[in-house]
């Protein structure tokens, strides 16, 4: 297991600079989801402005690991001005190279390829899906709290 | 004092603690991870076995086994004598008064829950008051709360400070006639903290409560007498001592234990069984429902005997020693912060380090061979009152050394580096 593998360089600029860090002032066209990881204490809140069925905005806030909170970082970046349709698609391909041990990330995963290491470490996988997974709670019911567990 | 060797306590005596001897007695130490041989850190959490413990469990299951108390044939009769054999290994062990107060469960959270379903529910109603300390684990929590729940009486938590030392004057403020049971532990599970359990049993007696030790982080590192502690209930786990999983002891005092109703109804807990009313056992086994884990209190019996021949004195001072050391060296890196730095601790170190969170450390430090714990520790409420998500820690055991300390130390300032 190469350390340098799990935390690139990108996903160590993520966890220091965090982007789209922050929260979006209620609205009506603004859903949230808290997710919390019961295991390590992670916790973060992801906000989501639609506008019809395209993601306008993202921003999340929290604190965790340096996994969840550059996997955070670089989802929002990827996700926004996507449309909800393209961005369960982008999870999908998250997830299929965070548990499959041969998947070569696709092109379409831009930034989020730097995930990949995560796979080596299982323990860490649900660090790296956390924010996703709060993402598509604030997509389907607009305001929920998920768990890892 | 005058030079009179016969005035030598035989600790005094005792060559110096050899702790790569005790190494060897524990086979999984040898493990490679990751191409670096193990340092295990991670003893709080559970303990390794020592080759006597899986050889009498072994030896057991090759020799003895049948189940116990109710067969004529011999193999019945010797994994009885094995049991009750165990039970009478543990009365030594913590010296209770008798066999009759030695209840096997599967481990602190079980005895625990034991007390507060069969002694607590039963008696207490609104108005009365469970009391508790701000450093518990989760599982002398959570039972309580259950009790409450069921009864309508009151959970009330004693403060502690920075330091993780217990406001033991906060404590016996909190005390009334309205207390019925203190819940404490005797070492913090996620600080480390000894708590004065004399002189809060004393407090609480005298106003007329009833006092529950969760011991599971002591007896690994202290010698535990319940009589001299005045505990009126003693709660351990095996595994946290050496022993394997699945087996943990309640000790209650006989006067107590005998009032208190049956836990689990099944087998083995009975006198006699008809559809319209049963009767029930004496003590203890009229607490232990079902077939009991045999195999796992002869492995405790054995881990009682190898931690008493390396001596629990000898083991604590060299852990103290390891525990001190590694205090100081991680103290010197830039960006630590002990969590729990009361003045007598047992054992455990836990810490954060800046920007860098506890998962990380973990993993980076598992990189290295190096075994430690990460996260809230099952003391979520400790987690919250330093306004932190979680801490590393790393503890201490019998078989530690000061090699295990500097690759320790080593591996996290690598996790410095690889953050810096």
């Amino acid at each position: 297991m190469d350390l340098k593998e799990l935390y690139r360089d990108v996903i160590l600029d993520h966890n220091r600079h965090p982007r789209n860090y922050g929260h979006l002032e209620a609205g009506a066209a603004v859903r949230h989801a808290d997710g919390h990881n019961p295991l390590c204490g992670d916790r973060l809140t992801v906000y989501v402005r639609m506008n019809g069925d395209t993601l306008e905005d993202v921003r999340f806030e929290g604190s965790g690991c340096a996994i969840s909170t550059a996997a955070a970082s670089l989802m929002t970046e990827a996700v926004k001005g996507k449309e909800r349709a393209a961005v369960h698609a982008l999870f999908d391909e998250v997830h299929r190279l965070l548990t499959h041990h041969d998947a070569q990330p696709g092109r379409e995963l831009g930034k989020l390829a730097a995930l990949s290491g995560v796979r080596e470490f299982p323990a860490r996988v649900k660090c790296a899906t956390l924010s996703w997974h709060t993402l598509n709670a604030a997509l389907d019911s607009g305001a929920a709290t998920v768990s890892t567990e | 004092m005058a030079a009179d060797a016969s005035i030598l306590t035989p600790a005094a005596r005792a060559p110096a603690y050899d702790a790569a001897r005790v190494r060897r007695d524990f086979p999984i130490l040898a493990t490679q991870v990751g191409g670096h041989p193990l340092v295990y850190l991670d003893s709080a959490a559970s303990a390794q076995q020592p080759l006597p413990v899986l050889r009498a469990v072994e030896d057991y299951a090759t020799h003895s086994h049948a189940n116990v108390h109710r067969g004529v044939h011999a193999l019945s009769q010797a994994a009885t004598a094995a049991f009750e054999g165990a039970r009478e290994r543990v009365r030594r062990f913590i010296n209770a008064r008798a066999t009759r107060e030695i209840v096997f469960v599967r481990g602190t959270t079980e005895a625990i829950n034991l007390v507060a379903q069969s002694y607590a529910r039963p008696r207490f109603g609104p108005g009365d008051e469970i009391l508790i300390t701000a450093l518990e684990h989760h599982a002398n929590i959570v039972p309580w709360q259950m009790v409450c729940e069921q009864t309508g009486c009151t959970l009330t938590v004693a403060p502690i400070d920075r330091r993780g030392e217990l406001l033991t004057g906060e404590l016996e403020r909190l005390l009334s006639p309205r207390t019925r049971l203190v819940a404490l532990a005797h070492v913090s599970n996620a600080l480390g903290t000894v708590l004065p359990v004399r002189r809060i049993v004393d407090a609480a007696h005298a106003q007329g409560a009833v006092v529950l030790v969760d011991g599971a982080q002591a007896v690994p590192h202290s010698r535990v007498d319940v009589r001299a502690l005045g505990a009126d209930f003693y709660a351990f786990s095996g595994h946290k001592m050496y022993a394997p999983t699945g087996i943990g002891v309640l000790y209650a005092r006989e006067e107590l234990l005998g009032a208190m109703p049956p836990w689990q109804g099944g087998g083995d807990m009975i006198r006699t069984v008809s559809f319209e009313k049963s009767t029930y056992n004496e003590l203890p086994w009229r607490f232990e429902a079902g077939t009991p884990n045999i195999s796992g209190a002869v492995g405790l019996a054995a881990a009682m005997d190898y931690l008493e021949g390396l001596g629990i004195e000898a083991v604590a001072a060299h852990e103290s020693r390891l525990l001190a050391l590694a205090t100081a060296e991680l103290a010197r890196l830039p960006g630590i912060t002990l969590i729990g730095t009361a003045a007598h601790k047992a054992s455990v170190l836990s810490f954060t380090l800046a920007g860098v969170h506890a998962h990380d450390l973990g993993t980076i430090l598992d990189t290295e061979g190096v075994a430690i714990r990460t996260g809230h520790h099952c003391a979520m409420p400790v987690m919250t009152f330093f306004g932190i998500p979680a801490t590393a820690r790393a503890s201490f055991g019998c078989y530690n050394t000061e090699e295990d300390v500097a690759r320790f130390i080593a591996a996290v300032a690598r996790a410095r580096e690889v953050f810096a």
